[in-house]
């Protein structure tokens, strides 16, 4: 430390390691902070005869809360979100437990690798393909009607069954990795205690692995969300034109009446919504830790 | 007995894994239908859908657009990510949680809000429509994780041979580019090739982004619109093929950073 050359390289190591965050910070800063201020400040503007003019005015806001059709999707699109977030825990979670209890340590890896694999199969073709399976000519149908179960072909693309089932597909995927990952970290020797005190199966899964695997729910069920009600693309092509969810309202306003405001304000509602839940999200995972 | 025990597991096992398998399967299968329609019953295998689809002009040059664009916003998302991880790394700056913040922020906003945002801001400033912008959204996205990979690499030990560096008169370029980066390399690689993939399969940002040249996501969603067709299945199997090709490459890369830390 006494030593004035070591200390002057360090010196210099010291600027240039703070500088060295510099460019991806102001990038951040420019690229992402400065835009949400944008559309904050935005969504208080007013759109007259194709114009922004600059107010300070809430108009925007009591529209789309005043708006029947604008309000619905929001609705539409926390319903969605919800069905698809529980359905996604309910049939990922003993896909995630099979794998960590069921399986023995050298087939785990393979298989939840091969579970987690069509994850990357292209976003937009993801949903497509679920239409080959449940449109009026595709598999289902197909094999339905010529087994004589049904006459007619079901009806099942073009809905909101059809919009979660895509949501579903994905995200139990993603939420088996977060759970599987949770589990896979309980200490066997908690599960080994509590049979030895004399509980039974249920109760050393309601009362020690449910519990202590919470953490990876929450996760996996907050990232699910966030994804899901921010999704253009699932619900655009397998809804269809049934029902709108805010995604699909935002880009209506954008491509069809290039009407800023009132995306900033739909978007704006989007990102309030995700802080609900995240609080709620977070208080959870705290009160279970305790 | 303990066998018999464990069939409901496995039955549910195969059950969960068709579910994820059955568009997947359907999606290749019927990219080689000899038919016009996609669906049963299957009459191939022949190859013609993916003669048409590298014979359609704007598809081929909308495959080119995307592998541009992953490639090159990558490259600028790996180096900030990269340097923001060292300077992190290297000796906390002030308000180090705060920079953390920030530089994570971007991942708990949706990309279509992301999108929306610089669109209005680049309207703004002047910048058009263009693969340069869904390029900048691009690194938006995934700086986070590129800089949170890389900064999870770097441990105690880079410190010291930093300083090591410095006592043996490297300078700052020298002992950034020639020491830290080279150590570094399976985790700079794995976050290159994530955040490619990432980029090669996004679309809401490319699709508000770009105006005459788009990426590939954005004209397989404009073939849509002729409802189903080989054609896009063959298109999806083909991004779904270079997608699969370069996570493998990023399994590998992260495998080594990992075997190397321990």
């Amino acid at each position: 430390m006494s030593d004035p050359v070591g200390d002057n390289k360090k010196l210099k190591g010291c600027e240039f390691s703070r500088w060295a965050t510099q460019p991806a910070l102001i990038f951040t800063l420019i690229f992402f902070v400065t835009p949400l201020a944008i559309m904050v400040v935005i969504s208080f503007w007013q759109r007259v005869s194709g114009k922004l003019v600059a107010t300070w005015s809430g108009a925007n806001y009591i529209k789309f809360f005043g708006t029947d059709y604008l309000l619905e999707s929001l609705i539409n699109s926390i319903e969605v979100t919800l069905a698809t977030t529980v359905i996604s825990v309910l049939l990922a979670y003993p896909l995630a437990y099979i794998l960590a209890f069921r399986i023995s340590p050298k087939w785990q890896k393979i298989i939840l690798i091969f579970a987690v694999l069509p994850f990357w199969t292209a976003y937009v073709v993801r949903s497509y393909s679920w239409l080959l399976v449940i449109s009026e000519n595709g598999i289902i149908n197909y094999v339905l009607t010529s087994l004589g179960i049904v006459d007619q072909p079901l009806e099942m693309a073009y809905t909101r069954g059809a919009t979660i089932l895509g949501f579903v597909h994905f995200f139990t995927m993603l939420l088996t990795l977060t759970i599987y990952a949770n589990l896979v970290q309980i200490k066997p020797s908690y599960q080994k205690a509590a049979e030895d005190l004399g509980a039974s199966k249920l109760q050393v899964f309601l009362r020690i692995t449910l519990p202590l695997s919470i953490p990876g729910v929450a996760v996996g069920a907050f990232i699910t969300f966030v994804i899901a009600i921010g999704d253009y693309i699932t619900p655009q092509i397998l809804g269809g034109g049934t029902e709108v969810l805010v995604p699909q309202a935002i880009m209506l306003q954008v491509s069809r009446a290039a009407n800023f405001p009132m995306a900033s304000v739909m978007s704006i509602t989007l990102m309030l919504v995700i802080v609900v839940v995240y609080v709620i999200t977070a208080k959870h995972l705290k009160m279970d830790r305790v | 007995m303990h066998r018999l025990r464990n069939i409901p597991s496995y039955v549910y096992l195969v059950l969960a894994l068709s579910f994820i398998y059955l568009p997947v399967v359907v999606l290749v299968l019927f990219s080689f239908q000899d038919g016009v329609l996609p669906v049963f019953p299957f009459t191939g295998p022949s190859l013609q859908w993916y003669e048409k689809m590298l014979a359609n002009d704007r598809l081929v040059e909308s495959l080119g657009n995307s592998i541009m664009v992953a490639l090159l916003s990558s490259l600028v998302t790996t180096v900030l990510g990269f340097l923001a991880a060292y300077g992190m790394a290297r000796r906390k700056p002030r308000f180090a949680g705060g920079v953390r913040f920030v530089l994570m922020a971007p991942l708990t906003v949706s990309y279509l809000i992301i999108g929306m945002g610089l669109l209005i801001t680049l309207n703004m400033i002047g910048i058009p429509k263009s693969l340069f912008a869904v390029g900048l959204g691009h690194v938006v996205i995934n700086l986070p994780l590129c800089f949170a990979i890389i900064y999870s690499q770097f441990g105690d030990h880079l410190r010291n041979i930093d300083w090591a560096a410095r006592d043996l008169g490297a300078s700052d370029g020298q002992t950034l580019f020639r020491v830290i980066a080279p150590i570094m390399k399976p985790s700079l690689l794995a976050s290159f090739c994530l955040s490619a993939t990432l980029s090669w399969d996004e679309f809401i940002i490319a699709f508000l982004l770009s105006r005459f040249d788009v990426t590939l996501p954005v004209i397989i969603f404009e073939m849509l619109r002729a409802g189903l067709t080989p054609e896009v299945n063959a298109a999806g199997t083909m991004v779904f093929a270079i997608s699969m090709l370069t996570i493998g490459i990023t399994a590998i890369c992260m495998f080594i950073a990992f075997r190397g830390k321990k």
